[in-house]
């Protein structure tokens, strides 16, 4: 733990009321996910119980406790793609990746594989992003391709 | 991004001409000429860039044009067309679009790839006849010609990121009208125009407004609720990112109306591009004096703060929206007061959708009699659909309340993609219901979607074909706000769950005899006593579903059949042996070995080894395996 980085991210904050979310979203940017040191810190720090933290951590899908892969593929769940099959893509993409039942990152760390409710993009259902890139149309086939194309991406997001 | 960069560049260039001249020379650029070659007086190119032109390739297509342009010595303005993201101008079915504007003329082709740049160039650009074939067709025009367009019509069009393109063509306006009136008349032109609030349940935004100014408390506040969650929906996200501004006036305009100084937007973390045109507008807002102390020297104060959510459903409520803003877990509480009574810290609030905001410049502008010119008359006038699924053009859609849904699905749609007929539309997201085929002539608006058990929502609509499956999508509903279900009430964390686990037997083949009955029971207890809105309408997919094909249900149950063919467990491979062309395709790909074949025989399926994977199914050229 860094606690210049921290230092920072509580100078932003210090005086505005309800920052707790903000807080967490800025330590998960710079640390990646939120780590148990780091809450501690900014619990003394600011005089709210490291529970607080924790129950804001664990109701927002967006926060992670654990640290994610290199590449993070997110599959879209949505309406849309879902009546276009987004089942079997996500199928597909799990085996190719061999992520273990329960798990959702690979056992190297290369992969994170994550679904998300809707990402906006339904005219192009069924949608696969990998790191912020969005891919339309997506068959079974054409997601092991992409999977592929990232295996040898170890820069990572 | 690139493209951004590559506007700028073009638009600056006169001023730092000596700096990109020496740069553009050692990369190998062109001098600066104006537009030049023969007949060219003016010309402007328009890529879309939003997340469908993007993923179709639109960034080649504008690499190509100016690396085409470049090499024949024409200068253009190569600007973003659909800027918005997603939505674009609507109509990504058909990426990547690109509109020319030669000499005041527009065409608009449709599917350019790079490689059809270079003849567009060479013919269109250079020769002055438009490749016709490339066009964009009928069907273009179809999709466009019968949309209403007024909250979107400046996206897509002018650039989101300068005020001043918002403000030549009337933005702001609206502002200056409302501030020479009291905020009592604001309020009651609003009220008069008869908006019901765009994100979902329809509750008239003047009445709102109403309830809020009538409080003396010193300090209230009012909030935008950009947090679109619905699965299916994202016309939030188009306004936002296509004319963020004029988001912003109507919060100011709003904010003059129920007297306060202070606004939120909360928005969803997954809309980076959205947050980034919201920070860009608000900054450029300010140095206009539009925003802050003393707007347009009218002794009025107002500034506007952007929060982030951070990926939960049930924030779109209104109650856990400000205990999100206030750093809390999202959960709503029981409504004792309303909150333009006591909402966020407890104070008075306001909070409205995007869209809702958006129509408020128009209303105080145009008048509230304009605005009634459009819909119905307890439905006033416009809404964004975001229409998706299987029709041909999919894409976000503007109309006025009130227009059938078969004219919606059939017409600006295009029908169904494929063979296959239109089995129902479901609307309202998780929320709403599936409405059948059978009711295109409904009228869409609040009251008559809620008088076929669905809801207007935030506006998706998504249209569905005899291959899905009424149970399997109703269990995808469910199995969503089960999961997003923040917890606090009993109906809708342990109810949705048990739903839940009665719809996934019933879709593996284990349902029992009663189970439809037992749904409706266990829906109407979860919409009759959960707290808030999520659980309230969280039962209506199964409800709706029950309601207009309650023999798919049965189907399930008492014959083990999916009708649609989509439920796993339920399939029954067979070899049919009329069309088998005996190739062995099928057998090669069996991963139990249950089909047997031989070379010239027909291929054999052992039912008791088969797995019901699908394999087979998805190899078999000639459709033999049923």
């Amino acid at each position: 733990m860094s606690e210049k980085k921290c230092q920072n991210i509580l100078d932003k904050y210090h005086n505005e009321n309800g920052s707790v979310i903000s807080i967490l979203q800025d330590m998960q940017e710079v640390f990646g996910y939120i780590k148990e040191d780091t809450v501690n810190w900014f619990s003394e720090k600011l005089n709210i119980p490291a529970s607080n933290f924790y129950g804001v951590a664990t109701f927002y899908s967006q926060f992670y406790l654990k640290p994610r892969g290199k590449n993070i593929v997110t599959a879209c769940c949505g309406t849309a793609c879902h009546v276009k099959g987004s089942e079997a893509i996500i199928n597909r993409m799990r085996a190719d990746m061999a992520i273990a039942e329960g798990e959702d990152t690979t056992a190297d760390g290369h992969f994170t594989l994550e679904n998300v409710a809707c990402v906006g993009a339904c005219s192009i259902a069924p949608v696969v992003i990998v790191n912020k890139k969005v891919y339309g149309s997506v068959t079974p086939d054409k997601a092991s391709a992409i999977l592929k194309d990232y295996e040898g991406n170890t820069r990572g997001r | 991004m690139a493209v951004k960069a590559k506007t700028k560049e073009k638009k600056k260039a006169p001023a730092k001409g000596k700096k990109t001249g020496s740069k553009g020379a050692a990369a190998g650029r062109p001098v600066k000429r104006k537009a030049g070659g023969p007949g060219i007086k003016d010309l402007t190119i328009k890529v879309c860039v939003g997340t469908g032109g993007l993923a179709a390739g639109s960034q080649d297509v504008i690499n190509e044009f100016a690396n085409e342009l470049r090499v024949r010595g024409i200068r253009a303005d190569i600007a973003r067309k659909c800027v918005n993201k997603t939505g674009c101008r609507g109509f990504c079915a058909k990426d990547v679009i690109v509109e020319i504007i030669l000499n005041g003329k527009t065409d608009v082709y449709q599917l350019i790839s790079p490689d059809k740049v270079s003849r567009i160039v060479e013919e269109h650009i250079i020769g002055g006849d438009p490749v016709f074939e490339w066009l964009a067709g009928d069907e273009y025009h179809a999709f466009h010609d019968r949309q209403t367009k007024i909250l979107l019509k400046q996206c897509g069009q002018i650039d989101p990121e300068d005020i001043e393109a918002y403000i030549h063509v009337g933005g702001y306006e609206g502002l200056k009208k409302a501030l020479s009136q009291t905020p009592f008349e604001v309020t009651e032109e609003v009220k008069a125009s008869g908006l019901r609030g765009r994100g979902g349940a329809g509750f008239p935004t003047g009445l709102k407004w109403e309830f809020c100014s009538m409080s003396t408390e010193a300090e209230k506040y009012i909030i935008c609720n950009a947090d679109e969650g619905d699965p299916g929906a994202f016309m939030d996200r188009a306004i936002i990112e296509g004319n963020p501004h004029s988001v912003l006036e109507g919060m100011i305009i709003g904010g003059y109306a129920i007297g306060t100084h202070q606004g939120y937007i909360y928005i969803r973390a997954e809309y980076p591009l959205a947050i980034q045109r919201l920070e860009i507008a608000i900054k450029q807002a300010k140095k206009k004096g539009l925003l802050g102390k003393n707007i347009l020297k009218s002794g009025f104060d107002f500034d506007i703060h952007i929060k982030q959510g951070a990926g939960a459903f049930v924030c779109g409520e209104a109650s856990a929206l400000m205990r999100s803003i206030e750093g809390k877990r999202g959960m709503p509480r029981a409504k004792l007061w309303r909150s333009a009574v006591k909402g966020l810290w407890d104070k008075p609030t306001v909070l409205n959708n995007v869209e809702t905001f958006a129509n408020i410049p128009l209303i105080i502008l145009n008048g509230s009699g304009w605005y009634r010119g459009f819909g119905t008359e307890k439905s006033t006038g416009t809404k964004v659909f975001a229409l998706t699924g299987k029709v041909k053009n999919t894409g976000l859609i503007e109309v006025p309340m009130g227009m059938s849904l078969g004219e919606m699905i059939m017409d600006i749609g295009g029908g169904m993609t494929g063979r296959n007929r239109l089995k129902a539309v479901q609307t309202g997201g998780p929320s709403g219901g599936c409405i059948p085929a059978d009711h295109l002539d409904l009228p869409v608006d609040f009251d008559s979607l809620s008088s076929v058990g669905s809801m207007m929502g935030s506006g998706s609509m998504v249209a569905v074909d005899e291959t899905t499956c009424m149970v399997d999508l109703a269990k995808f509903f469910i199995s969503f706000t089960q999961h997003e279900s923040c917890g606090k009430c009993v109906p809708c964390r342990i109810g949705t769950k048990r739903m839940l686990e009665i719809l996934t037997r019933i879709t593996e083949g284990n349902g029992k005899e009663g189970d439809v009955d037992l749904l409706t029971e266990l829906g109407g207890d979860i919409k009759s006593s959960s707290l808030c809105g999520l659980g309230q309408s969280a039962p209506n997919p199964v409800l709706s579903t029950i309601r207009f094909f309650r023999e798919e249900y049965e189907s399930h149950i008492r014959h083990g059949r999916c009708p649609a063919g989509v439920c796993k467990a339920l399939r029954q491979y067979m070899v049919n042996v009329d069309t088998c062309k005996m190739c062995g395709k099928c057998a090669r790909v069996c991963p139990t070995g249950a089909i047997t074949w031989e070379p010239k025989n027909k291929a054999r399926l052992d039912k008791s080894k088969c797995v019901k994977c699908g394999a087979c199914y998805d190899a078999c050229p000639f459709n033999a395996i049923m």
